[in-house]
């Protein structure tokens, strides 16, 4: 064992064996900080963790017996204690001796209980990063003082600034290795101010340390006496934490649940991102605007008289007004905004990379809505901070990108509030959360873009055309007959006399959507197009033929979703690719198979069959007439 | 409650103290939970941590009772206080219990004599994975902490699991802020842990401080032990088979956590009142999971068995 090494249990209080109702009362009153540690595994970090939990006895004797017996076999210590081995957990990781995830650790002091995300330093696991720093009050960006800044530290820098952590510290570790030299300290720090301005970070605090030995890490080095701050466990029981700084803020509350456990109870429970609320208080909500005053702040332990940021409460309102969840309770003189356009900046966080125009599903609060997302309007290089140019985002890939919801939404600057301004994304079909996103602001087209109210509405046109309006959708691979299907229906709906409009494929790649071509983003946007074309038609009373590959099913269901209810026929002509390959009736199944045409639907890019069609028409077994019968009927019977 | 109670700021301290933040961190929890869930369920073992789980349901859901059943996934050796305990419990609370025996253990006759780790395996394992099918149950509050052990360090709040109830660590989404994403495939289920960030400390504390009450076990008095295999085990029942020369002896025990009492050390102690069990917690040097043999047989053994479904 390291002779410099001290008793952990000089940190356990005298109190505890004296008189421990005096402890538990002194204790009961300890706030709460939560912080991350950022830095590699060469930085010294698992060893800075393992130590702040050894030096405030947060080790058993049991686990400090089997980190012994640890060290021994798997540390790097040469036989003495290997601090980072407390903190590695995953076994999988610990063969590979590497953090691979975002660990939670626990430890205590007289004054605070703290919470360390510890998270690993690679590139690669930028999103891990971004999960540990959304919840931290605080970061400790370590620097091997040997190394000074390098990549690695402007990039996590950039990072705990991009989620908004105001209190960071850095850390200069290792000093032991560098003679504890001041000069040295002090070159580090002037090269990290260079650098902290130019991503806008107010400030930070150098504290010159080292973990493995213990300077300054609770108690003051001696081996430093030029450093005259405090130690880094001592400004962490000092920084302030989140929730204090949201109590200047205007009233806030996203409703998660509302509670109706009888006829004469109706509460709305949520937890406080912001401000101060007393029964009395007048409040509006959001996005709807409707108003009333906060009858009584109602919870278990008796009504309150008051309740702060970060409380979770249930409000009952004085008056009987709509409020349910997602929905966002605010002050009534000043309410947050509400609007459905929004610049972002994303984080995205799956292997499956970004697809602009493809719907999603953002959380935003309590609420879900359906977004989608434009190209990049750059994307940063997060080791230069240059601005690049891209079509997309890929795994741990930052972007500045527009947002638009299928609805407009209440809410705040990702730097004014953290719970109103950051959302994640998740996709539909897999459920995965795919990108974090911090609102900048809301973009003035959607606050000047109306709906003009139309006095010939859509039911005007569908009834002078006596006819339902209908979006019939053909989807299937390519040569697998949608045209020639779609073709012989129109000519029989016009034939019974039906306002009909078929949209072809390749008829509207020559025109409107010329400009895209087959990758997956494109494709998306061609759907998109065509969705939003089919509606106006459907508007106008046609029933409106499409006949596209439309191979996801995204896309599809987001046509789905433009459509009323019951007026998106899905139909799909299935035809085994085998089939549609040999007809190849426009030789492009050979071109495909040759390497000529790239993105070929089938060959090189997915197709994912439709599961919940209207119509399957099996154009093995059927021709391409009985097929179009097969719809005209079903369009005849469902659509009058 | 009394105006002791943690949630009340009372007047000047706007600031929350760290128990203010994890109750309301909890609830929130819970309360998201609720709202998107088909058929929630709360998995109620009995131990200290299940009865801070069920008193921040009570708050969460408050005046309602909670709006999900109490699921106790049997072993039929639990310590007798436990059961005594479970039924007033949940009665208190206004909920459902549920309380589910695997019917091929109970036909095999398995126990922690005879069976060893099948014993867990069979009774634990697969009887939550049976009860949480039979039921139906999408989503399941379970009382794990991430500082009891190395791997749960890592786990999530919003853990999922596979249609046949498989963790799969390197699988898992990120959580960001207080934003759970709890969209789920068909068959998936969610374990939840609304505990995630308390320590023990924390949890006994709160007890303290909320008045909660929870199994006597937990306090020192004479009980009749025997000592087996470096543990003290307490002789509960009549279905104890004592070895030979084996003599049970009264010591002044109590248990720090508890589980099928064949498999639950005790320690000696005369911590007799909550404030005396915290001293001593503090002022030793065991950790908590050493009372249990499940974990004896290799460092990452809690993390094959979560992988397998064991809670």
């Amino acid at each position: 064992m390291n002779n410099e090494m001290k008793d952990p249990a000089y940190i356990a209080d005298a109190l505890i064996a004296q008189d421990i109702d005096a402890y538990l009362l002194k204790h009961q009153h300890k706030t709460m900080l939560r912080f991350i540690t950022c830095g590699s595994v060469d930085d010294g970090k698992s060893t800075l963790i393992g130590r702040l939990l050894y030096d405030s006895k947060m080790i058993f004797e049991d686990q400090l017996a089997s980190l012994e017996s640890d060290s021994k076999v798997v540390g790097t210590q040469g036989g003495e204690i290997d601090f980072a081995l407390l903190v590695d957990g995953l076994a999988a990781e610990r063969e590979q001796g590497i953090t691979i995830d975002v660990a939670y650790r626990f430890f205590a002091t007289d004054k605070r209980k703290f919470i360390v995300a510890d998270t690993p330093g690679h590139e690669q696991y930028t999103r891990n990063m971004v999960t540990g720093a959304s919840t931290a009050d605080l970061a400790v960006i370590l620097i091997d003082a040997r190394q000074g800044v390098l990549t690695q530290t402007r990039r996590h820098s950039y990072l705990v600034n991009l989620l908004g952590i105001k209190n960071v510290v850095l850390a200069v570790n290792k000093m032991d290795l560098v003679d504890y030299s001041a000069e040295r300290f002090y070159d580090i720090v002037a090269d990290y101010s260079h650098f902290a301005k130019q991503i806008g970070m107010d400030s930070f605090l150098p504290i010159p340390i080292s973990g493995l030995k213990g300077d300054n890490i609770v108690e003051k080095s001696a081996n430093m006496p030029w450093y005259q701050g405090p130690t880094l466990l001592g400004h962490l029981e000092e920084a302030p934490v989140s929730d204090q700084q949201m109590l200047e803020h205007p009233f806030r509350m996203a409703v998660q649940w509302v509670n109706r456990p009888n006829l004469d109870f109706r509460g709305f429970a949520g937890q406080i991102s912001a401000g101060v609320v007393r029964p009395g208080d007048a409040i509006r909500v959001l996005p709807s605007g409707k108003t009333t005053t906060v009858k009584s702040i109602v919870t278990y332990d008796g009504e309150l008289e008051k309740a702060v940021a970060g409380q979770s409460i249930t409000l009952t309102f004085a008056d009987e007004i709509d409020c349910s969840r997602g929905d966002v309770i605010v002050q009534s003189d000043e309410p947050c905004e509400v609007a459905d356009q929004f610049e972002a900046t994303l984080v995205w966080t799956a292997e499956q990379e970004m697809l602009p125009g493809r719907p999603y599903l953002l959380k935003i609060g309590t609420q879900m809505v359906t977004a989608t997302v434009t190209e990049p309007k750059y994307e940063v290089n997060v080791n230069t901070l240059d601005h690049l140019a891209s079509k997309t985002l890929g795994l741990n890939a930052i972007g500045v990108v527009n947002i638009s919801t299928d609805r407009p939404i209440p809410f705040e600057a990702y730097a004014q509030n953290v719970d109103l301004g950051g959302f994640i994304l998740i996709d539909r079909m897999t459920n995965a959360t795919v990108a974090a996103g911090m609102i900048h602001f809301a973009l003035r087209r959607s606050q000047n873009i109306h709906w003009q109210a139309l006095d010939v509405n859509r039911e005007a046109h569908a009834a002078l055309k006596n006819q339902k309006p209908a979006v019939i959708w053909f989807t299937g691979l390519s040569g697998s007959g949608k045209s020639t299907i779609a073709n012989i229906v129109e000519k029989k709906l016009h034939a019974l006399g039906k306002h009909t409009f078929l949209l072809d494929g390749d008829n509207i790649r020559h025109g409107l959507n010329r400009d895209l071509g087959f990758t997956d983003a494109d494709r998306v946007e061609n759907i998109r197009r065509v969705g939003e074309v089919a509606k106006l038609m459907a508007d106008a009373g046609l029933i409106v033929l499409t006949a596209f590959i439309s191979p996801f099913r995204s896309e599809r269901q987001m046509v789905r979703d433009l459509m009323l209810p019951g007026e998106f026929v899905e139909v799909f002509v299935d035809t085994p690719l085998e089939v549609a390959e040999a007809r190849d009736v426009k030789g492009l199944y050979k071109k495909a198979r040759s390497g000529q045409l790239k993105n070929f639907t089938g060959i090189d890019s997915p197709y994912e069959q439709p599961q919940q069609a209207e119509l399957t028409v099996n154009t093995v077994d059927l021709t391409p007439e009985e097929a179009a019968e097969r719809i005209v009927q079903y369009v005849l019977r469902e659509m009058s | 409650m009394n105006s002791q109670s943690v949630i009340n700021t009372g007047g000047q301290a706007d600031t929350l103290t760290h128990l203010q933040r994890l109750e309301a961190e909890s609830i929130q929890i819970m309360r998201e939970v609720v709202a998107t869930a088909d058929n929630p369920v709360m998995l109620y073992s009995i131990g200290k941590d299940s009865a801070c789980m069920l008193h921040l349901a009570k708050k969460a859901f408050y005046p309602a009772p909670p709006p999900f059943p109490l699921l106790h996934v049997d072993t039929t050796w639990k310590f007798r206080a436990m059961y005594d305990l479970r039924d007033r419990a949940a009665q208190a609370a206004g909920m459902e219990l549920i309380v589910h025996h695997n019917p091929e253990a109970l036909e095999k006759g398995i126990n922690p004599f005879d069976h060893g780790s099948l014993h867990t395996d069979m009774w634990k394992t697969d009887g939550l994975k049976q009860a949480l099918t039979k039921y139906n149950f999408d989503v399941a509050f379970g009382g794990a902490r991430r500082d009891e052990e190395k791997s749960r360090a890592k786990e999530r709040v919003f853990s999922f699991r596979s249609a046949n109830h498989r963790w799969d660590p390197k699988n898992q989404r990120p959580e960001l802020w207080k934003l759970y994403n709890t969209r789920k495939g068909k068959g998936e289920s969610i374990r939840v842990f609304p505990l995630s960030n308390w320590t023990e400390l924390d949890i006994w504390q709160y007890i303290h401080l909320e008045n909660i009450e929870i199994v006597p076990l937990y306090f020192s008095e004479p009980r009749p032990v025997v000592e087996r295999d470096g543990l003290l085990i307490m002789v509960d029942d009549d279905r104890f088979p004592l070895r030979e020369g084996e003599e049970p002896m009264i010591k002044s025990v109590r248990f720090r956590t508890l589980g099928c009492y064949p498999l639950t050390g005790a320690v000696e102690s005369n911590a007799r009142t909550l404030p005396e069990v915290i001293q001593e917690m503090l002022l030793t040097t065991t950790s908590e999971r050493q009372g249990r043999a499940i974990d004896h047989d290799q460092s990452a053994s809690m993390e094959k068995k979560k992988q397998e479904g064991y809670f």
